[in-house]
């Protein structure tokens, strides 16, 4: 690495982390989830990047030297999607030459890929549930895997040895697992070009937002199980099962965002919030069964010495004053469209606070109009530190001149 | 009305409610006036919705109750009886997107509130808007948007509107995840709403009543 990107990767890397610790860096920082917006930006459509791991990282280096955001992220593991999923078949996503034309982003397809009924299942010996019955509904190319026994029976000699390894040579499971093997070698492929990416990265200067993810159990829940409906009626047909089962899935959670950072070495650890947002639940039902287990996954990341980063979707305005229960200067919550005046009064002091600049005005307003919002970012909950500029979710469609009116503004306006 | 009957399922007692609902039917209670207290408890819920004493899920659960009763008491009424309708609704989600979370929690509200609402689902092409205001005359249209790529499928479909000659006669109003002033202004719609109760008070409030 040149000496002048190890500087401006030490830099940059300060300049975030005093903000997270409350601190007053020399200028706000600024970085940006890019979503697809490198592609069409370097006028490629979103399947082509989907698809072509090489026009991706055209795609990514050029937004990325030309814009310069504090911290990059790596495009490999939430966009160089389209082989895997291919491979596997996969039913929880339609995309560009999937269902979905080719310049229009991914899109989640909701369902009950749980059953009410297998809350049991879940809850008795979760990888059995998943590999038999949730992949083979979620992967069309796993479907075979319904037919294997529970595989906690297969202990020993007389136990299982002699009759139960015999579904592996019905031809359904062999070609699941031939689909699996093909799955495999994506997987080692999507690793790779992101190993190679975030050291070129780091070579060149740009420090990583995140190294890891997570998500709140409810969410997990109900994003990939119980759908939206399904686990929103669930809170008043079976109370204790979701409960339960957000104490289930914590540990995992903890595990997966430990997992990544010990592959990664970054400690910053991305947490999408989808479904404990104003209007999707009572703020009663919030302290219920969404908010314990988010801050004991939470709490636990910050003793391993991590910092996680939630993005609370929508608008969170209604929970601030219970999410401020955090430990002080760790965490950094990024906000869409939550009030940020009165985020930066409840959080001040606490939680470093991102974001919020509308896609609205990102795609339909003009570069003025950022500079304008901008600005008034920075002089009400920038002023004191603790504060990093950010759009208010993924780039997607912004027009470039409005982006770059954004990163513009910050080094203007963002000085301290 | 039976008071009991609409305290029950406005407070969203789902068990305790069908049990009542199921004994009714037993001792030969008129299967219209179960559904209207159903009508009415269903009012109860949207009011409090308005008040932000209920959110999503309670509306969810509210519209579980009322399809169970109905189920159970619609094959006893003869087809043709159903109020009258204060005005005629045509709503969804725009080319491209597939969320209807939000659409469905409009189109449930307006329907509760006694609007006639002709629901055209996700990922509805420009042409099929156009086509279908032409056969429903609806004096409202609602487009639905959750993804940020709704803009200008939103912007293409009101165009295609109004190229069919067909704007002048009716309101449009959007709503979904990034909508604001701004991308009204952009889509070229006549206001925005931010949530479901926007959406029933900007119906009444064009409609007249």
């Amino acid at each position: 690495m040149s000496e002048k990107a190890e500087e401006l990767y030490r830099q940059r890397e300060k300049r975030v982390n005093d903000a997270i610790a409350l601190k007053k860096p020399d200028r706000v920082p600024i970085m940006v989830l890019f979503g697809f917006f490198p592609a069409r930006y370097s006028g490629y459509t979103v399947q082509d990047v989907m698809y072509d791991p090489e026009k991706m990282w055209q795609a990514q280096w050029k937004t990325l030297t030309e814009f310069q955001p504090d911290m990059d992220q790596n495009p490999y593991f939430l966009r160089y999607l389209g082989p895997i999923l291919e491979t596997l078949d996969f039913k929880q996503l339609i995309w560009p030459g999937h269902g979905m034309k080719a310049d229009h982003t991914y899109q989640f397809v909701e369902a009950e890929y749980m059953t009410a009924e297998e809350y049991d299942h879940f809850l008795l010996d979760t990888t059995d549930f998943m590999m038999r019955r949730y992949w083979p509904r979620v992967c069309g190319g796993l479907k075979g895997l319904e037919k294997l026994p529970p595989l906690h029976n297969i202990i020993s000699y007389y136990m299982g040895i002699p009759t139960g390894f015999g579904a592996f040579s019905l031809p359904e499971v062999i070609e699941a697992l031939d689909v699996l093997k093909k799955a495999g070698q994506e997987s080692a492929r999507i690793g790779g070009y992101a190993r190679k990416y975030s050291e070129k990265a780091r070579a060149e200067g740009f420090p990583l937002q995140v190294g890891a993810i997570s998500q709140a159990p409810y969410d997990t829940l109900g994003d990939f199980f119980r759908g939206t409906k399904g686990v929103m009626l669930d809170m008043y047909r079976r109370p204790d099962k979701v409960i339960k089962a957000c104490e289930h899935i914590l540990p995992f959670m903890i595990e997966m965002a430990v997992n990544g950072y010990k592959v990664s070495g970054n400690p910053r650890v991305f947490i999408p919030i989808h479904k404990g947002l104003d209007g999707f639940m009572s703020l009663e039902q919030f302290k219920k069964f969404f908010w314990p287990t988010l801050r004991e996954l939470m709490v636990a990341l910050i003793k391993e010495g991590l910092n996680p980063c939630p993005l609370w979707e929508g608008d969170c305005t209604s929970r601030l004053d219970t999410i401020k229960d955090i430990p002080e200067g760790k965490a950094c919550y990024a906000f869409e469209a939550t009030d940020m005046i009165k985020a930066k009064k409840a959080l001040g002091g606490k939680v470093c606070i991102r974001g919020n600049v509308p896609l609205s005005i990102l795609i339909t307003g003009t570069p003025d109009d950022v500079r304008r919002h901008c600005k008034k970012l920075i002089d009400t909950v920038g002023k004191d530190g603790g504060y990093i500029m950010d759009s208010s979710t993924g780039l997607d469609d912004a027009r470039p001149e409005n982006v770059k009116a954004m990163f513009e503004a910050t080094r203007e306006y963002g000085l301290y | 009305m039976d008071k009991k009957l609409v305290d029950m399922m406005a407070d969203l007692k789902e068990e305790e409610v069908l049990a009542l609902v199921t004994e009714k039917i037993k001792k030969g209670e008129d299967p219209m006036g179960i559904l209207d207290d159903a009508r009415s408890a269903m009012e109860v819920v949207g009011k409090r919705f308005e008040s932000c004493e209920y959110f999503i899920p309670d509306l969810m659960m509210a519209g579980e109750i009322l399809r169970q009763i109905s189920e159970q008491v619609k094959p006893l009424l003869d087809k043709t009886s159903g109020g009258k309708k204060l005005g005629k609704v045509i709503i969804g989600t725009v080319a491209g997107d597939i969320h209807d979370i939000g659409k469905d929690i409009v189109t449930f509200m307006l329907d509760v509130s006694g609007f006639d609402v002709l629901d055209l689902g996700i990922d509805v092409p420009v042409e099929v808007f156009v086509e279908k205001i032409k056969e429903f005359q609806p004096q409202v249209v609602g487009l639905s948007g959750f993804l940020t790529l709704a803009f200008d499928s939103m912007k293409n479909t009101v165009a295609a509107i109004k190229q069919a000659g067909l704007r002048d006669n009716i309101k449009i109003m959007i709503g979904g995840g990034q909508i604001d002033d701004e991308v009204r202004k952009y889509v070229g719609a006549d206001a925005y709403g931010k949530d479901a109760v926007a959406g029933v008070q900007l119906t009444r409030q064009w409609i007249g009543v």
